[in-house]
């Protein structure tokens, strides 16, 4: 097997000790990250990316990577001892977590979250490993037109799947997208929406717009709520861990279930969140204690996080194979490459085959250092929990700061962060969609370029995107994800009755 | 957190004023953006679509998409409260010394403004005791110094101090 070879390859670079020092770094800070209100996985890779700007390619994204590994991994630990999703894709977990936790059983909460958290990525790892190879070598021969068409199914899958109202959706992605057209033209070299001001030249950065969107609008709104943390005790330790892995086997079906959700939502840029959610939701439905629910089931814990952390895994295959990447934190490290001057896209895994194998060889054993990690360690990350909100919230605001200052050394980006960030509050609370609009921020360019560069082709004619077999698919899937709430309704509708007879 | 919110029961904005509002203002972003673009050309030229033309249909779709949504605001019932006063109170104490704090910076340097926004937070929302304040208000600062400018390498905005310190 070819992507077999290459994979032993890509562990070979990454057990260098360096690369491994940087992962035990990258899994910890990331918990840490998961852990602290205001800091998410998103926000905390676009605060550390401009610190990496000197490394070499592979261990910066081993690095930011297992970030992001480390805050799926923190996430639970706030859910089920303090009630208090630190991410908004462990939601669903403090649901069956937290009355876990109260009941005095903790310990197997946290073992069962972090087990489920684990085979989830192990799952889409897997995955990543069998499909985006082959997925990247079809793509290989994708035009702009193709491309554009695989934007617009990215996109489309926002509106149609989401949970938020489609037109509140739509607004977001647009203001994502205008954001990325103002400054420099990518095609012509002109200047435009910079409206005179030599700030705007340069447009405005995702990175700013993650940390401010993402950071200080969630200290905001955790301000708001007014933060008293009542968490309960860890109680973890190896008898527990052990106890609570004889009885994990039992729930096979519903992983499986939830893998399969999770890699899906993942793909798709649906998300991590609506994935925890749907699994939870689908696994309260099969299970034969679907009614208990709610009061402390080991299942209700299981089912989300492995969706949960199979969506955010998998979310890196589009990514790496096609350029799109899966959620805002695959975003943001598909913004880091560009920066680490690689070209995100299909001929990675052609022209950049130790970055490819080393992240995804990274991506296994990153997951096995995290449970590591997080099952021995969870007491200290608690604990960083109790220190007062009037020490943490200043600091993490200056750690913001500093993170929007290093993007370019420039003041005029922390304004900016300041001003992404009360919006960010006002759109968060008014129900519009944050992870659109930083994917079109990030993908604006590329998408306009793909689209304009179809229509000279074409010479100007829209019919392009309808010219052949393989763009006609893509583009109808992204039409029937976009009108998805609609179709389904009807299919119910014509179903229904059939079924019920 | 220290400031509990009013009584319970308490007043404030009507959720449905804000939403309104906030359709109205990315509706405004949208319309600048259609206007912006239009000054750049939104036809056809010799290299193809002009640097105008994707931004206006962008534009174009915020302001339909906003008047959907400004619509549908509009029909949120008026008891819907957006937040309490009191809330409103607690999120000004951050936005507000977050705004001095950004617009310090680039004249007193990050870490000066650092300093006193840590020690200004923990003395009046966290009601420390100034040894508490004055510690962690100078050690944040270095352990920042040690670790972006010694560390990493990475320089940050200074100022009169860091002058004076010859930093």
């Amino acid at each position: 097997m070819d992507s077999f070879g290459d994979l032993m390859h890509g562990f070979a670079v990454v057990l260098s000790w360096h690369n491994f020092l940087y992962m035990l770094i990258g899994i910890t800070l990331g918990v840490i990250i998961g852990v602290l209100p205001g800091l998410g996985g998103a926000n905390g890779v676009a605060i550390l990316l401009p610190l990496t700007f000197s490394m070499p390619p592979t261990s910066a994204i081993i690095l930011l990577s297992c970030i992001y590994w480390g805050a799926l991994f923190g996430g639970a630990i706030t859910s089920i001892l303090f009630n208090i999703p630190g991410e908004p894709w462990s939601v669903a977990t403090t649901f069956d977590g937290h009355p876990m936790a109260q009941n005095g059983k903790a310990g197997e909460a946290l073992t069962a979250a972090f087990t489920s958290s684990f085979v989830g990525a192990l799952f889409a790892v897997i995955v990543i490993t069998l499909a985006a190879p082959l997925v990247a070598r079809f793509a290989l021969q994708f035009g702009p037109a193709e491309m554009f068409s695989v934007f617009f199914l990215a996109f489309c899958s926002f509106v149609g799947m989401g949970k938020e109202p489609p037109a509140k959706t739509v607004a977001s992605m647009m203001v994502g997208f205008a954001l990325a057209a103002v400054g420099t033209d990518t095609v012509t070299g002109q200047l435009r929406l910079t409206f005179g001001s030599t700030q705007l030249l340069g447009g405005f950065d995702f990175l700013v717009a993650v940390i401010g969107l993402f950071g200080i609008g969630e200290i905001l709104l955790t301000m708001e709520e007014g933060l008293s943390f009542k968490g309960k005790a860890t109680g973890i330790n190896p008898t527990v861990v052990w106890q609570t892995w004889k009885t994990l086997p039992r729930y096979w079906v519903t992983s499986l279930r939830a893998c399969v959700i999770g890699c899906w939502m993942g793909i798709t840029p649906a998300g991590a969140t609506p994935a925890s959610f749907m699994s939870y939701g689908i696994a309260k439905r099969a299970s034969r204690n679907g009614d208990k629910f709610g009061t402390g089931e080991i299942e209700g814990v299981i089912a989300p996080e492995t969706a949960a952390h199979a969506a955010g895994t998998s979310a890196l295959l589009p990514m790496l194979a096609l350029g799109v990447p899966g959620s805002p934190t695959a975003a943001v490290l598909l913004g880091g490459l560009m920066i680490w001057g690689l070209q995100p896209g299909p001929l990675l895994f052609v022209e950049q085959k130790d970055f490819v194998w080393g992240l995804i060889a990274s991506m296994y054993l990153g997951n096995v250092v995290g449970l590591a990690v997080v099952l021995t360690m969870v007491p200290m990350f608690a604990a960083i929990l109790r220190v007062p909100f009037g020490i943490i919230a200043p600091i993490i605001l200056v750690i913001c700061a500093i993170g929007a200052y290093t993007v370019h050394n420039n003041s005029f980006d922390v304004i900016m962060m300041l001003v992404f960030g009360i919006g960010g509050y006002f759109l968060k609370k008014c129900n519009y969609p944050l992870a659109p609009l930083v994917l079109a921020i990030v993908l604006g360019d590329k998408a306009e370029e793909a689209f304009r560069q179809s229509l000279l082709l074409s010479q100007g004619s829209v019919a392009v995107l309808w010219s052949s077999k393989l763009v006609t698919i893509i583009m109808s899937l992204g039409l029937l994800a976009l009108f998805w709430p609609a179709v389904s309704a009807g299919l119910n509708r014509v179903l229904k009755p059939l079924f019920a007879r | 957190m220290s400031n509990p919110p009013d009584a319970p029961g308490s007043t404030g904005p009507r959720h449905r004023t804000i939403e309104m509002g906030v359709a109205l203002f990315i509706m405004a972003l949208g319309a600048i953006t259609m206007f912006g673009s239009l000054s750049v050309g939104i036809g056809w030229a010799a290299e193809g679509p002009q640097s105008g033309f994707f931004p206006f249909y962008v534009g174009l779709m915020i302001v339909i998409a906003s008047a959907i949504n400004f619509l549908r605001a509009s029909g949120i019932a008026r008891g819907r409260q957006f937040a309490e006063w009191g809330q409103i109170a607690q999120v000004r104490k951050v936005v507000i010394p977050m705004a001095i704090y950004v617009a310090a910076v680039p004249w007193i340097g990050i870490y000066v403004a650092s300093g006193l926004l840590i020690a200004g937070f923990m003395r009046w929302l966290g009601r420390y005791g100034w040894l508490m304040t004055v510690a962690i208000g100078v050690a944040m600062p270095i352990l920042i110094y040690v670790t972006f400018e010694t560390w990493f390498l990475v320089p940050l905005p200074k100022g009169p101090l860091e002058d004076l310190l010859g930093l």
